[in-house]
């Protein structure tokens, strides 16, 4: 087995009592915490936490299309860039965006303007900005995770919030949430985000090799979590829009 | 940063032509949902790449030329060759694609490609070393869109094997300390042959390989791979757009079955015998 920036791989990613290599059970999501307004000068922000994996969402807009040649005549257009700091990873990652992080873009951006009511502001941009502080497995999960909170925080008018985690096998089990180890020694990661008022899937990648019967349990299995994360991210909106007094709102 | 590109005006009504089709099991160019057009694999066709195939599926062509150097390994894998896989739209094949570096969609190609073929571990890495943590057989498969009428995914995906299958590498030996060609060839051998196929859906309908005309108007789209074992060896959704959760228990048992087909095809024309893994 190979191993990554020095980091060993564990002897067992699944102990004997089915547990972990962080002590959680196979279908338990890491400890999850979620903010949103936490920047002050973009037009809405959110930060997330999954474990080790830290992500930070910013949204500007709508606002005027830039370069203007761009602007569409019946719909808005949605820039979405996900990004790592260099100081994310184990090894320094190099500055500017690399070729994994222009893909992550895209299908982030797809995920997000399947849910966007972006007709609403024709000739207008919305930005998206994904920043990954820290990285430790579910980064662009988190990431599509935060940069939703971020769209509703900016009071931009969406059909869904989209929720998102992966799901993995791990030394022959299906395990909910990756963390870093899991994705890099595992057999598999996919990545899954949904919209769930429409019971749909928004992005969906797999890397790595499951059997077709492990696919649809692992889809399953996405699912329980996303519905989890769902409700965390609605309470904490709920939660701002409550504190504050009617002339903020 | 890149944008979605805005939908044709002619989409919405295509869409809803292609939909009342599907509806009768039909499509615009005849064929039913979960037909594949025809493949043409050729391979070996240039001398100055040391692997090459030209792949077209129905009037969509894709042309993978492979290229080998000797280099150093990555530090955390000594005794492995390493392959990395490069795709371009080129101008030439569409109306819509630009000359320069490639963009999102050219990278997202490469990457489901790359995937595909590192996570069923099509290449035995380990026999490309020379000398364990200073010399290495790196591959270079670089992919070119020749001409783009619909799914540029699947056929990729075969003229890589292709060429793969059928590359004639150099051999090399440690001179002084310095690698020289001995004048004999080898190919590398294959341990896994994944296909994908891309599914495109209108509302709770789907078909498969998508041409153009139908892949402007989709809905949303997906590319799904299985290897000769039956496991799923890659999904990408590459288009914005919502996949209903309750239309996956079917499209696998298709894409299953339609690699398995593009599988047959392919070992007619290149009859490969997959080597175990060391």
């Amino acid at each position: 087995m190979l191993e990554f920036s020095g980091i060993p791989r564990p002897e067992r990613l699944i102990d004997e009592n089915g547990r972990r290599i962080d002590g959680r059970r196979p279908d338990e999501l890491r400890p999850i915490k979620m903010e949103v307004g936490v920047l002050d000068k973009s037009d809405g922000s959110a930060y997330i936490e999954f474990g080790g994996t830290k992500v930070i969402a910013a949204v500007f807009g709508p606002r005027e299309a830039h370069p203007r040649h761009l602007a569409l005549p019946d719909r808005a257009i949605l820039n979405c860039r996900y990004h790592m700091t260099s100081f994310s990873v184990e090894e320094r990652k190099p500055l500017g965006m690399t070729r994994r992080e222009i893909e992550l873009s895209k299908v982030i951006r797809e995920a997000l303007e399947t849910v966007t009511f972006l007709e609403e502001f024709p000739r207008a941009a919305i930005d998206v900005y994904v920043e990954v502080i820290q990285a430790d497995g579910g980064t662009r999960t988190a990431g599509l995770t935060a940069a939703s909170l971020a769209l509703a925080d900016a009071g931009i008018p969406m059909a869904d919030l989209i929720a998102a985690t992966a799901v993995g096998k791990v030394d022959g089990h299906l395990v909910l949430d990756l963390c870093d180890l899991e994705d890099k020694y595992g057999e598999a990661d996919m990545p899954v985000a949904m919209a769930p008022r429409f019971n749909s899937i928004v992005m969906l990648q797999l890397n790595g090799r499951m059997a077709i019967d492990e696919f649809r349990r692992a889809l399953a299995l996405a699912q329980k979590g996303i519905n989890e994360i769902y409700k965390l991210q609605r309470e904490v909106l709920k939660r701002k829009f409550s504190e504050l007094s009617p002339e903020e709102v | 940063m890149a944008l979605t590109p805005k939908k044709d005006l002619t989409a919405s009504i295509m869409r809803n032509k292609i939909y009342s089709l599907l509806l009768q099991d039909k499509r615009i160019d005849g064929r039913r949902p979960a037909d594949l057009r025809p493949i043409k694999i050729e391979t070996g066709l240039l001398t100055k790449a040391d692997g090459s195939a030209l792949v077209s599926m129905g009037s969509t062509k894709i042309l993978t030329g492979i290229k080998v150097e000797v280099g150093a390994p990555f530090p955390d894998r000594p005794d492995e060759g390493t392959f990395t896989v490069n795709a371009e739209l080129l101008p030439l094949a569409s109306a819509s694609f630009e000359p320069g570096p490639p963009d999102e969609r050219g990278i997202e190609l490469a990457r489901v490609v790359d995937r595909s073929l590192r996570e069923s571990g099509v290449v035995d890495l380990k026999k490309l070393c020379l000398v364990k943590g200073e010399k290495v057989y790196i591959l270079f498969i670089d992919i070119y869109v020749l001409d783009y009428d619909g799914n540029y995914f699947d056929p990729s995906l075969i003229s890589a094997l292709a060429a793969l299958a059928t590359a004639k590498i150099p051999r090399y030996e440690i001179v002084d300390g310095k690698p020289q060609k001995t004048g004999e060839y080898f190919s590398p051998e294959l341990s896994a042959l994944p296909f994908t196929v891309m599914v495109g859906i209108i509302g709770e309908r789907f078909l498969i390989d998508p041409q153009l005309e139908e892949e402007k108007a989709l809905d949303v789209s997906l590319v799904m791979g299985t290897d000769e074992k039956g496991n799923m060896t890659c999904v990408q959704k590459n288009s914005p757009g919502q996949i209903p959760v309750g239309l996956m228990d079917r499209l696998v048992d298709v894409v299953a079955e339609k690699t398995n087909e593009i599988r047959r095809k392919f070992l007619q024309e290149i009859p490969v015998k997959l080597a175990s893994v060391s």
